[in-house]
């Protein structure tokens, strides 16, 4: 039990976590998504109500 | 505020409401039924407690929400702002608590025959000590990270706070829990696991306020107008999910009687100590670390009126933190039964942990780009940055003493004590008073603080507190570290304990002095914001300003 989960966690248990960050890291870094995050930078600057537009 | 619609109907007795109503009023019948049985004083003195908190609680809150004359207190043309003023108000008042015994046990160190007192227990330094911590840590800490995060959901998901009434059950809920521990500390009800000392019935109360408190968050961000989920957002979130995680699984554990205070952890041995130690870094990590870096992302842009310097950057800044955080807690286990290779994985995650922490520090001190004026006209921005920087000193700092060479040294000693007050009154201390600073004006709708003349004496007071406090507990740490391990010419030791114990003796009275400093500071902070709430001297003519924030730049009004 203790030998299985830990060849598992140090092999495809490691290997998921990397993969799994590579891709936040893609999302992170992809050039279409520049403008998202662009505006998502300045988030906290807008003033708006609940129910405004 | 422009389009918002009076309900014609009154609300009346809403599903939310009904459903809190039933949960704490069973929970009260159940604290009764313990209260006649109870097998031991400490659990009937709680069982009572719980029973009248959550009876006046049910009243209290019941008579609020009654919506009296057509008021609807769950009105969604507005923000949930009245529950951030009570959060900012438990805070403050927390906080005090929290460094007055703070300040309280350090002079016991100092002067143990001064407060001596054997017929009173309770105020033993053992029982005292868990007091300090988790007053600062889950009272203070725990309340600015409710009220900050109800504040910053709903502005930045353009919503209302989702669930009516159960936001109202966290907040009462997590101060009910507080009570409980604290309390129950005073009394010698402890599980002896550090930050996670209340017992079973304390810890089953908590998980259902948490998992409540998971919801209304979860809630809030599914009806939410905005398309993104904003950083800070995301932070919080982690925040909540982690803590969830790591309470349920370091406190599993079996009552030895439902009607008793004692309870035997389900782990043992060594297994024990590595659930803890992954408890109590990740409470570091994601208590004290992600939850404050999201008041960052957010009160530092909207203080200074400018966007987060790299939005990129706290997407990576954010996904490295989870990625790696979690693994670094068999660090505080160096030289124990735990195996060797545990260790360190501990030591390679929490130095990796360096480049994701300075990444960020980085990222919210260049927020400021275009605006460091703000540095030296503003003590409220000062006293974020400079939480900045202890932020990078203590992240700097702690993979350093988590290699097993340091560590050897500084473990067990004062330096220990310095690093984690570098963190806790620089970092989390610091960026707390921040946001509270700027809560209070924005949700009294006040033109601007009672006095920045006061802000200047809390930042400076405060300042000096920290650097007295830490410098004293760095010279003792080293100091005994080394006498510990000094050995004369024939192998023996070279010094016994109590020596020492009176090598430090000096620095134990400089660090009251700073915790003295350090607790003026937020009292003249306490009175600054009452002021403030009271519309008193700079904070007069609010109607004046809009509702949140000082100056905003006219292209980012909202269009109507």
């Amino acid at each position: 039990m203790y030998t299985t989960l830990s060849s598992f966690a140090q092999t495809w248990g490691l290997g998921l976590f990397i993969m799994m960050f590579l891709v936040a890291l893609v999302y992170a870094l992809w050039p279409a998504n520049s403008e998202t995050f662009r505006k998502a930078a300045h988030q906290p600057l807008v003033d708006k109500d609940p129910l405004d537009d | 505020m422009s389009s918002h619609v009076t309900p014609t109907e009154k609300p009346g007795w809403g599903f939310s409401i009904g459903t809190v109503s039933l949960l704490v009023g069973a929970v009260a019948l159940g604290a009764l039924v313990i209260a006649a049985n109870a097998a031991d004083p400490m659990m009937a003195a709680h069982a009572w407690l719980f029973f009248f908190l959550t009876v006046g609680g049910l009243l209290v809150t019941g008579l609020w929400a009654g919506a009296r004359n057509g008021r609807n207190p769950f009105d969604p043309a507005f923000y949930e702002d009245t529950i951030v003023k009570f959060g900012v108000a438990a805070s403050m008042f927390w906080g005090i608590a929290g460094f007055l015994v703070g300040l309280i046990i350090a002079l016991q160190l100092s002067f143990p025959g001064l407060f001596y007192f054997p017929e009173l227990g309770w105020t033993n330094f053992g029982r005292l000590r868990p007091l300090h911590t988790s007053a600062v840590i889950f009272a203070f800490g725990g309340n600015v990270l409710i009220a900050t995060s109800f504040y910053v959901v709903q502005r930045t998901c353009r919503t209302r706070l989702a669930g009516g009434m159960w936001p109202w059950f966290v907040f009462w809920g997590y101060n009910l829990f507080i009570v409980i521990a604290g309390t129950g500390y005073l009394l010698g009800v402890t599980q002896s696991k550090e930050y996670a000392e209340p017992e079973w019935y304390a810890d089953l109360w908590l998980t259902i306020v948490w998992v409540a408190y998971l919801l209304v968050f979860l809630g809030t961000l599914w009806k939410r107008k905005e398309p993104h989920i904003y950083v800070a957002n995301w932070f919080y979130l982690s925040f909540i999910v982690t803590i969830a995680m790591l309470h349920i699984v370091n406190n599993l554990s079996i009552p030895v009687t439902l009607t008793g205070s004692k309870s035997y952890q389900l782990f043992g041995g060594v297994q024990d100590a590595l659930t803890q130690w992954w408890y109590g870094h990740n409470a570091v990590g994601f208590f004290l670390t992600t939850g404050f870096l999201a008041i960052m992302y957010y009160f530092i842009p909207k203080k200074v009126n400018r966007p987060v310097y790299s939005y990129r950057l706290s997407i990576v800044h954010f996904w490295s933190l989870i990625f790696i955080y979690i693994w670094a807690g068999p660090h505080h286990l160096h030289y124990t039964a735990l195996p060797q290779w545990a260790q360190t994985l501990g030591m390679v995650f929490s130095i990796m942990l360096w480049m994701p922490s300075w990444g960020g520090m980085i990222n919210g001190v260049m927020t400021l780009s275009g605006a460091w004026d703000k540095l030296r006209t503003d003590p409220v921005v000062r006293m974020m940055i400079v939480a900045l920087a202890f932020y990078g000193m203590s992240t700097f700092e702690g993979p350093l003493m988590s290699v097993r060479a340091v560590n050897s040294l500084s473990h067990y000693t004062e330096w220990g004590i310095a690093h984690v007050h570098s963190g806790s009154m620089g970092w989390v201390g610091f960026i707390s008073f921040g946001a509270l600073y700027c809560l209070t004006p924005w949700l009294w709708k006040r033109k601007a603080l009672f006095s920045t003349a006061l802000v200047e004496w809390h930042f400076w007071l405060a300042t000096l507190g920290i650097l007295f406090y830490i410098v004293a507990m760095y010279v003792a740490g080293i100091t005994e570290g080394f006498m510990w391990r000094a050995y004369n010419e024939f192998g023996f030791l070279e010094y016994s304990f109590i020596e020492t114990v009176k090598a430090k003796h000096i620095m134990y009275i400089i660090r009251v002095t700073g915790g003295a400093l350090y607790l003026i500071g937020a009292l003249i902070m306490a009175y600054n914001l009452v002021r403030t709430a009271l519309g008193h001297g700079e904070a007069r003519d609010a109607e004046a300003v809009p509702a949140q924030g000082p100056a905003q730049s006219p292209a980012l009004q909202p269009a109507e």
